[in-house]
């Protein structure tokens, strides 16, 4: 059994030695034979995740569709991020938990760069996102082209002053699309996805301010969903609805597990058990402990996790 | 490599597009620095114009003669001394009417339909043309009060015309109080009175302060109230002094008297064909100008200092 | 030790203050009720002499000459004109100025820039007169060699741009009401600055720029010393804004000028012309108001 501090140790000899053959610039491939479902995110990507070695249940682990690496982040002088290292494993999702205030949304926010529409915020280290190994914390990298890479859900559903159409529409039309059929095809393609196409096909011109708050926030990943993002964030995303919206959102992130990774910041432990693959506890800006979910909820090898886990923290 | 349809996913044809739209975006920014700074620099040229058109009549004669048939000997004597005393009406009646009702809408008044009917007729005073203030003081003042063309009359107009100004400043200055402050009194034992006058008012002086020079600042610019009550823009005498020499050392005839003022005397001087008159109007437009730039920026230099103290 | 009656002086103390508070809060009311009541009076006065369908059919607005005509219409296309072409300068400057404000500037630029702004709202309106007819005519002229001297397109202009800090600072304060997670739901998609700004932001605070622009009007119709000064004061019924014209206000003016006795028809002219002009604001107000209220409801 490897401990995390040796992860990434481990990763890089992976990284070095067995990158599989599929692991191709993207420029090289032809979008016309890709996947139609996500093409991005059809290709191979880095390695593959690699934390219980010596464990003989998985027999192809899956790969790594972003390796965090060192990563430090910075309000002014404030270090709120510390030396963060984890994999993020590609069709698979990771959860990040912790008590309040122990920076996984800040950690969240790193992967699409919304930190930076805030002034005096900095970031050390790197999240190299595979197949083109692009930093997405890299000084030379727009944020505004990883953030049309990387796509999130809020906390709080919000849905534009905009149709429910014109809300899915948005971020085709930002890249340009104008024609009404693809604009058509997409935004129901993103609205089956997200399980709501069946709600609300009858009515895709009525406000979006006009659904429950599980239709908003389920509108709110369709948004994110039309433009095929190769990783999907969320922030704490049932925190605001009712147990039987939050359930539906749950089951929709599962299985949403086929055609996107998926990173989700979540306070509700039970949540992070039923819905992820791998789960990453943090505390105090640091990465405590990341393991495949079903080992850290049944059995933790760090004593603060336990006591987070037991509700023996605070 | 197809780009008709699925061009958007490309991500070499997304990072072209997004360069197009982040040099939108940066002419946007020049485009609304260039409309800003205009803007600006058409305050400085108006400004330096007047100065420039004015030169010539700048001098302490121009402060002391009165208005004149030659341009070169005309003044504003009257009319500054008429502004003064005006002003002088407007900030006694506006300042304490206004900050009182302020008072009262923020501390004291309960939530009825009564108090919403005083809120929308404050709101709508706000949005009345400053004409039709003009209409009423011509219509009560001048004649069913018989002040006349007074100085009274000109400041009872535009007092009520700043009230607005005054009640909506005080009420957000009051507002800015934290209610911690408010039930840390009462919890002594104050009445809603002591609170006020203890805590609330010398709390948000500042604001009020700053409320009192604006509106004054609107006053003191505003032409056509008073051309419509009818001041005389020919006036070659001052009102009667305020101190007398013999007990009770004040008097308040000059309340009575009638008057011009800086506008109305800029106008006059504006509306005058012969172009050596439009150099006193652009000189006392230079004073105007610069006195209500003067009190908007103490008002200016208020607010900060007041924000910058106080940390609640 | 509670004395009591020290107690009960100090209630009664404050029962008294907040009568005379309450009469300061109704100081508010008895103006509106007085400004109402003498147009009213007044007009009603000038109505007995003129019918309501001459008044707004009549083609021609003649009070003072011996053949005078009692017809609205020219001032109202007067006042009309003034105020597109204010609303053609202030609209699209106010707009890209706060746009620029409340999404690009950074908050040190627009703590500067927002009061320094508000001073060009704070000019008295006779300088702006002058400027208008000492500056910006000529320059106009040059351009448009035929324009009159008094022209209704300067003093327009000139009108637009005392409004554009009304028009800036109230459509900054909506756009600023938008609250942020909207904002981020549109960065989050990849969209720059602009594209969120005009798609996200300016749909959002629509009902808050209305109102600005409403509002704005109401500044528009209302202004008097510029017209007064710039734009002649010759009622003509025209809609062309290189033609001189008269508007409600300045007419009012005009007459101010004047010395009309009072109680003649002349005098009770300008009441009339008042009435108009303040049941025009005041519907533009309520219609601006209403808005605001709406649109501070929605977040």
């Amino acid at each position: 059994m490897l401990r995390l501090r040796a992860w990434h140790e481990v990763l890089d000899t992976i990284m070095a030695t067995t990158l599989t053959p599929s692991s191709r610039p993207v420029q090289e491939t032809s979008l016309q034979d890709t996947n139609e479902q996500s093409p991005a995110a059809g290709q191979a990507t880095g390695p593959r995740i690699s934390i219980t070695v010596d464990d003989t249940r998985k027999v192809k682990p899956p790969h790594v569709k972003a390796a965090v690496e060192n990563l430090n982040f910075y309000y002014g002088e404030h270090r709120a991020l510390k030396n963060l290292t984890i994999p993020i494993a590609d069709k698979q999702v990771t959860a990040l938990i912790g008590p309040s205030g122990c920076g996984k949304s800040t950690f969240l926010r790193c992967f699409n760069r919304m930190h930076d529409l805030q002034p005096n915020t900095r970031y050390e280290g790197s999240i190299t996102l595979y197949p083109d190994k692009l930093n997405l914390v890299g000084p030379g990298v727009d944020p505004i082209e990883v953030r049309m890479r990387i796509g999130m859900v809020f906390q709080k559903p919000n849905p534009f002053p905009k149709s429910i159409f014109e809300n899915v529409a948005y971020g085709l039309r930002l890249r340009g699309v104008r024609s009404r059929a693809t604009l058509a095809e997409e935004v129901e393609k993103a609205l089956r996805g997200a399980a709501l196409w069946d709600e609300v096909k009858d009515r895709l011109d009525d406000s979006a301010l006009a659904l429950s708050g599980g239709q908003m926030q389920r509108l709110c990943i369709a948004r994110a969903l039309a433009t095929t993002p190769e990783i999907l964030l969320f922030d704490e995303p049932t925190s605001a609805l009712d147990p039987i919206a939050t359930a539906k959102i749950e089951e929709l992130i599962s299985t949403l597990r086929d055609r996107v990774t998926v990173l989700i910041v979540t306070h509700n432990m039970q949540q992070a058990a039923r819905v992820s693959d791998y789960t990453a506890f943090m505390y105090l800006g640091e990465i405590i402990e990341f393991d495949e979910a079903a080992k850290i909820f049944t059995n933790p090898s760090k004593k603060a996790t336990e006591d987070y886990i037991t509700g023996r923290y605070g | 490599m197809s780009t008709s349809s699925a061009s958007y996913r490309d991500i070499d044809a997304l990072r072209q597009d997004l360069s197009r739209r982040k040099l939108i975006d940066q002419l946007f920014v020049i485009v609304g620095l260039i409309v800003m700074l205009a803007c600006l620099a058409i305050l400085a040229v108006l400004f330096i114009d007047l100065i420039r058109d004015g030169a010539p009549r700048f001098g302490w004669d121009f402060f002391t003669n009165f208005a004149s048939r030659k341009p070169e000997r005309a003044g504003i004597l009257a009319a500054w001394v008429g502004t003064s005393l005006i002003m002088l009406v407007t900030a006694f009646c506006a300042v304490p009417v206004g900050v009182a009702a302020a008072i009262y809408l923020e501390e004291y008044a309960p939530k009825n339909w009564f108090t919403a009917i005083i809120e929308i007729n404050v709101t709508n005073l706000a949005g009345v043309p400053s004409i039709v203030y003009g209409l009423l003081a011509l219509g009560l003042f001048v004649y069913q009060f018989d002040l006349g063309q007074s100085i009274a009359a000109a400041g009872f107009t535009l007092a009520l015309l700043i009230l607005p100004i005054v009640i909506v400043a005080t009420r957000e200055a009051i507002r800015a109080v934290p209610n911690a402050i408010r039930e840390a009194a009462y919890g002594l034992g104050a009445t809603r009175w002591e609170v006020t006058k203890d805590h609330v008012l010398p709390y948000s002086t500042g604001g009020i302060l700053t409320g009192m020079i604006l509106g004054l600042s609107r006053a003191i610019g505003e032409t056509a109230p008073i051309i419509t009550i009818g001041a005389l823009s020919f006036i070659a005498f001052l009102p009667q002094s305020p101190v007398k020499g013999e007990f009770p050392f004040l008097s308040f005839e000059w309340l009575k008297d009638p008057f011009t003022a800086m506008p109305i005397q800029m106008f006059n001087w504006v509306s005058r064909p012969d172009p050596e008159f439009q150099a006193n109007a652009a000189a006392a437009g230079a004073i105007l100008l610069g006195m209500t730039l003067l009190m908007n920026g103490v008002a200016i230099w208020i607010r900060y200092r007041y924000r910058k103290k106080i940390n609640w | 030790m509670i004395s009591r009656s020290a107690l009960r002086y100090r209630k009664l103390r404050d029962r008294v203050v907040e009568s005379f508070l309450l009469l300061a809060g109704l100081v508010a009311v008895f103006t509106t009720i007085a400004i109402v009541a003498i147009l009213l009076i007044e007009s009603s006065a000038f109505f007995e002499h003129v019918s309501l369908v001459e008044f707004f059919t009549d083609t021609m607005w003649t009070p003072l000459f011996a053949d005078a005509h009692y017809g609205i219409l020219p001032l109202v296309a007067g006042t009309l004109t003034t105020t597109l072409v204010a609303l053609a300068v202030a609209v699209p400057l106010g707009t890209t100025i706060a746009i620029y404000l409340s999404e690009f500037a950074p908050t040190q630029v627009r703590e500067t820039v927002k009061p320094i702004l508000e001073l060009l709202g704070a000019v008295p309106t006779v300088v702006y007169g002058y400027f208008a007819l000492t500056m910006v005519t000529p320059v106009l002229q040059k351009l448009i060699p035929e324009l009159p001297g008094f022209n209704m397109l300067s003093a327009g202009l000139v009108i637009g741009l005392m409004i554009v800090p009304y028009v800036s600072s109230l459509s900054e304060d909506a756009m600023r009401a938008v609250p942020r997670y909207m904002r981020e739901g549109s960065y989050a998609m990849g969209a720059t600055r602009l594209q969120t700004a005009l798609r996200v932001v300016v749909p959002g605070a629509f009902s808050g720029l209305a109102a600005a622009f409403i509002l704005g009007i109401s500044r528009a119709v209302g202004e008097t010393m510029v017209v007064a000064i710039a734009a002649g004061m010759q009622p003509n019924f025209t809609f062309d804004p290189r033609e001189p014209a008269a508007t409600i206000t300045a007419y009012i003016v005009q007459v101010s000028l004047g010395d009309l006795p009072h109680g003649s028809i002349g005098y009770q002219s300008i009441f009339a012309a008042g009435l108009v002009l303040m049941a025009i604001t005041l519907v533009f107000n309520v219609i601006g108001f209403s808005l605001t209220r709406r649109f501070r409801e929605a977040y």
